[in-house]
């Protein structure tokens, strides 16, 4: 029932701007897919090429192996949720998730099965009579999903369906949305600009920029391991340092500007000796030690669980323009607290910590660099 | 124990008062004498119910009401089979010259109606030129355009628009991504149309067609034109009002009765329809026009141009005629601007007074309109309600009732008005006063309370916060509904041709006179003026709103 979806050097233009230069990824039969990246990075075009509300300018795209780039959205077969749900506000509930089995010529009987079914597994039974404007933004959402699920798509597409609700909502629908497409195990695409999110659901995440993949990988290895900086301080925040690479027989290790040296197990032996580099560590893969490096406490954010400071070190250690060198300290492993203006002593896990080629596009790390 | 007062002296309660007394003076006084009226007996000015009666018992009167339902549902029925579907092409496709359309279709709705009536008789009338044509080149007799076929004609032409722009407006608040979650459940694209589009628009159509409807049916100066022996109720109110004046007074008014009953029905209908009816839709993404190639976009093309040369019609003919050489009251060959001295020599007075009048009126209208939109969404109570309700009743009062209604009402000292240049600015201001008040409150709800709070706070009075803020802030809505009021009051017949005297005859009343006297040059000269100025009016519109539509 649920396909793969194989995109090949596809091209977005619209006139003379190209929106997505050339670009390739493949989708896994019954895999949740996210595209997760800033706004006007491209990733609802690659959407709504894949639905087919938008020519596709270059490449192929396949569902399995066959080309669908000059079949018509509604001979597609997908399942679509939109951002603003797209509800037909003239018909009730039940009536919006038959609409496309009427379509289809369903059997009354079947019909009636189908939708009862999909209505007990998205919870909106008790709602079916209703007209959506009386519904809630949660609710209409699950209509949307029921909608399109209901039909047994080839694929689902979901463009950013979370960002018009609140907070709590969101997190209760994600795991909603997660727990229906594991159930009817479909293969689904994914949109948002929501990190959290995209961690939280997906198995498989594309960080997109200006039209282009940066990295493709689960949320684990997104987050440890990054493959260049944007995607680095696009997930979560890191803080950037100054460095240059060395090796030795003993293996490769890292000097910050200051002199401070540390060994780095997992990076690469075979990077030019003395070259600038740049060292990427995240607020908690700094440890309270009296061999770390000395820096001073210039604010402080108690959040319950952690403390967050932001540090000054010394002068030309850290990448200028960043919006803040922050230590996170876990409340549950440490003595005690400290004030503004104290000055403490912090060593980077060098099992965690990334490294980065100069131009910030390449990980020094072994196994992080695809391109 | 607290006291409460009843009335405070300050500024808004003065003029809520004040409004309350001007509008039970000028609008609920006159309508009450109408229906007072209408149950009098003509001799003893005795309550009787004959005057009802007699309607609903000859044939002939019963036979009129009939005409107009016919003519108007026909009309209606038509206007939406051309408007809305002009709508959806303009709307879905690219269409070349889209803007130029627009104008052109909202040009010929604001023109006055009987210049279309008199335009279809100038050519293809008895004696007119496409008529001539076809009689002495081909031998052929090209149809009537007199009786119902020409009211539905004209009619038509002058009120598909309405369709037009109301179904364009909710075709632009459909949004996109409905359109597409269709085509994502496997909707082929007609299928579309007829399970998504028409359903949601459905509701705006109807409303329109309302409006349409009533419009027809109040119209008098098409069916006095061109109806000849079709006799439809405003026409029936006028001639028994005008023919035997006074002797036929309340019978004429129980007609008015009558007429307005209906038209509050379907005011009552229309504002159900809005409101219980429509979808509240907001569009992120409007539709996207698509490109049509082929014959099917030369067929689009084709059709658009027809309808739209069809609408535009009366003004080419107009303003042509107005350039040709006349021998009394015949068109002869050649051109010559004999019709525009004769109108100034004869005539001027008429031009002159449709300005003077209108610039009065329409610097009543704004100010009223103001002061109302302001206590109307500012200052709720239950008067302000009232006269929210009561601001409604120009939409349901055909012109040529408003006009018996007015000089039933101050034909008699103290006040005595009829023949007076107020009486006729009192119509205008009556029957355009909403054009500029919706428009007033819309912006008024836009603008935050907070803004005049910030200025009290800082120290202004409530009344020079109010001209000083609340009153500039509302300015770009106020004008451009006041356009509208200006637009539609120098076009304004039905009302003035039952107030007007010799010396307060205005231009449109000029041009139907001259109609009626069959002096067809003087005529086109005198609607060419109004058509242009109409025009400019409108230019003006789009220039300082600087949108291409308009909302009525």
């Amino acid at each position: 029932m649920s396909n793969s979806i194989n995109i090949e050097h596809v091209i977005k233009r619209y006139g003379d701007v190209t929106i997505i230069p050339d670009l390739s990824v493949n989708i896994k039969n019954g895999e949740f897919f996210t595209l997760l990246g800033p706004s006007g990075c491209g990733k609802t075009t690659l959407l709504r090429m894949i639905a087919g509300f938008n020519s596709i300018e270059g490449g192929t795209i396949q569902f399995d192996d066959k080309v669908i780039n000059e079949i018509s959205a509604h001979k597609r077969n997908i399942g679509m949720v939109f951002q603003n749900y797209a509800i037909f506000p003239h018909l009730t509930v039940r009536q919006n998730v038959e609409y496309g089995l009427k379509i289809r010529r369903m059997h009354k009987p079947e019909m009636k099965k189908r939708v009862d079914e999909i209505l007990d597994v998205v919870k909106i039974t008790g709602y079916q009579e209703r007209l959506p404007e009386r519904l809630s933004g949660g609710q209409q959402q699950r209509v949307a999903l029921a909608r399109a699920i209901v039909i047994h798509p080839s694929v689902l597409l979901m463009d950013e369906p979370l960002s018009n609700l609140d907070a709590k909502l969101r997190i209760e629908m994600r795991s909603a949305i997660r727990e229906v497409q594991k159930k009817v195990g479909i293969t689904t695409v994914y949109v948002t600009h929501d990190q959290e999110e995209a961690l939280a659901i997906s198995d498989r995440i594309a960080i997109m920029n200006e039209g282009v993949i940066q990295q493709i990988a689960t949320p684990e290895q997104l987050y440890t391991r990054p493959n260049n900086i944007f995607v680095s301080t696009f997930i979560g925040h890191s803080n950037l340092f100054g460095g240059t690479y060395h090796r030795d027989p003993s293996g490769a290790f890292i000097t910050f500007k200051n002199g401070f040296q540390i060994a780095i197990p997992e990076m690469v032996q075979d990077y030019q000796d003395h070259e600038e580099v740049i060292i990427s560590v995240r607020p908690e893969e700094f440890m309270l030690s009296e061999e770390g490096i000395e820096v001073t406490i210039k604010n402080r954010t108690f959040l319950g669980k952690f403390t967050n400071y932001e540090l000054d070190f010394e002068k030309g250690m850290v990448i200028e323009n960043q919006p803040s060198i922050e230590y996170s300290q876990d409340l549950g492993q440490s003595a005690r607290i400290f004030d503004e203006g104290e000055t403490i002593r912090l060593l980077p896990n060098k099992n965690k910590i990334n490294v980065f080629t100069k131009c910030g596009k390449h990980s020094l790390i072994k196994g992080c660099d695809e391109s | 124990m607290k006291t409460k007062k009843l009335f405070r002296f300050d500024f808004w309660n003065i003029v809520t008062l004040i409004i309350v007394v001007v509008f039970a003076l000028f609008l609920i006084y006159p309508l009450f004498s109408l229906f007072a009226s209408g149950f009098k007996d003509s001799e003893t000015q005795a309550f009787t119910l004959d005057n009802f009666a007699r309607f609903f018992q000859k044939k002939y009167y019963l036979r009129t009401l009939w005409h107009s339902f016919l003519v108007t549902t026909c009309t209606t029925i038509l206007a939406v089979a051309i408007g809305a579907p002009l709508a959806y092409f303009t709307t879905v496709y690219k269409v070349k010259l889209k803007g130029l359309i627009d104008i052109l279709i909202i040009i010929s709705m604001l023109s006055p109606p009987f210049i279309g009536a008199y335009s279809w008789i100038v050519l293809g009338g008895r004696s007119g030129i496409v008529t001539k044509f076809f009689r002495n080149v081909f031998g052929i007799e090209t149809p009537s355009v007199y009786g119902f076929g020409g009211i539905l004609l004209v009619l038509t032409l002058k009120l598909y628009p309405y369709i037009y722009l109301y179904t364009k407006g909710a075709l632009k608040k459909v949004d996109s991504s409905l359109s597409e979650a269709a085509e994502s459940l496997g909707c082929n694209p007609f299928r579309k149309i007829t399970t998504v589009i028409i359903p949601l628009i459905a509701p705006t159509i109807l409303a329109g067609s309302l409006l349409v409807f009533m419009n027809a049916l109040a119209d008098f100066g098409t069916p006095m034109l061109i109806g000849e022996g079709y006799t439809v109720m405003p026409v029936l109110i006028y001639s028994e009002f005008i023919s035997e004046v006074g002797g036929k007074a309340n019978f004429a008014a129980a007609l008015a009765v009558i007429l307005v009953i209906i038209t509050g029905v379907m005011f009552l209908g229309q504002k159900y329809v809005v409101n219980k009816k429509s979808f509240t839709m907001s569009s992120l993404r409007p539709i996207q026009e698509q490109k049509l190639h082929g014959w099917k976009n030369v067929l689009m093309h084709t059709m658009i141009a027809i309808v739209v040369f069809l609408s535009i019609i009366p003004q080419l003919t107009v303003v042509f005629t107005s350039f040709k050489a006349t021998k009394g009251a015949m068109f002869t060959d050649g051109f010559s601007l004999e019709s525009y001295k004769s109108i100034f020599s004869n005539l001027g007075s008429s031009i002159l007074n449709t300005y003077k009048f209108g610039i009065v009126a329409i610097v009543i209208i704004v100010f009223v309109a103001m002061f109302i939109a302001y206590i109307t969404t500012r200052r709720r109570s239950w008067i302000t309600n009232i006269i929210d309700s009561m601001t409604m009743f120009p939409y349901i009062i055909p012109g040529s009732v408003l006009g018996i209604t007015l000089l039933l009402a101050f034909n008699r000292k103290p006040m005595l008005l009829s023949g007076t240049a107020f009486i006729i600015i009192l119509a205008f201001v009556v029957r355009r006063l909403p054009y500029t008040l919706r428009s007033s409150s819309a912006i008024l709800y836009q603008i935050s309370p907070s803004m005049e709070e910030a200025a009290i706070s800082l120290g202004d009075s409530p009344v020079k916060t109010f001209f000083k803020v609340t009153a500039i802030m509302m300015l770009p809505g106020v004008v451009s509904g006041a356009i509208l009021s200006w637009i539609t009051i120098i076009n304004e017949l039905s009302a003035s041709v039952i107030l007007y005297t010799g010396s307060t005859r205005t231009m449109s009343v000029a041009i139907y006179t001259e109609v009626i006297r069959s002096s067809y040059g003087t005529a086109a000269a005198l609607a060419s003026i109004l058509t242009l100025t109409t025009v400019i009016s409108l230019l003006l519109f789009f220039k300082l709103t600087g949108k291409k539509e308009i909302s009525l």
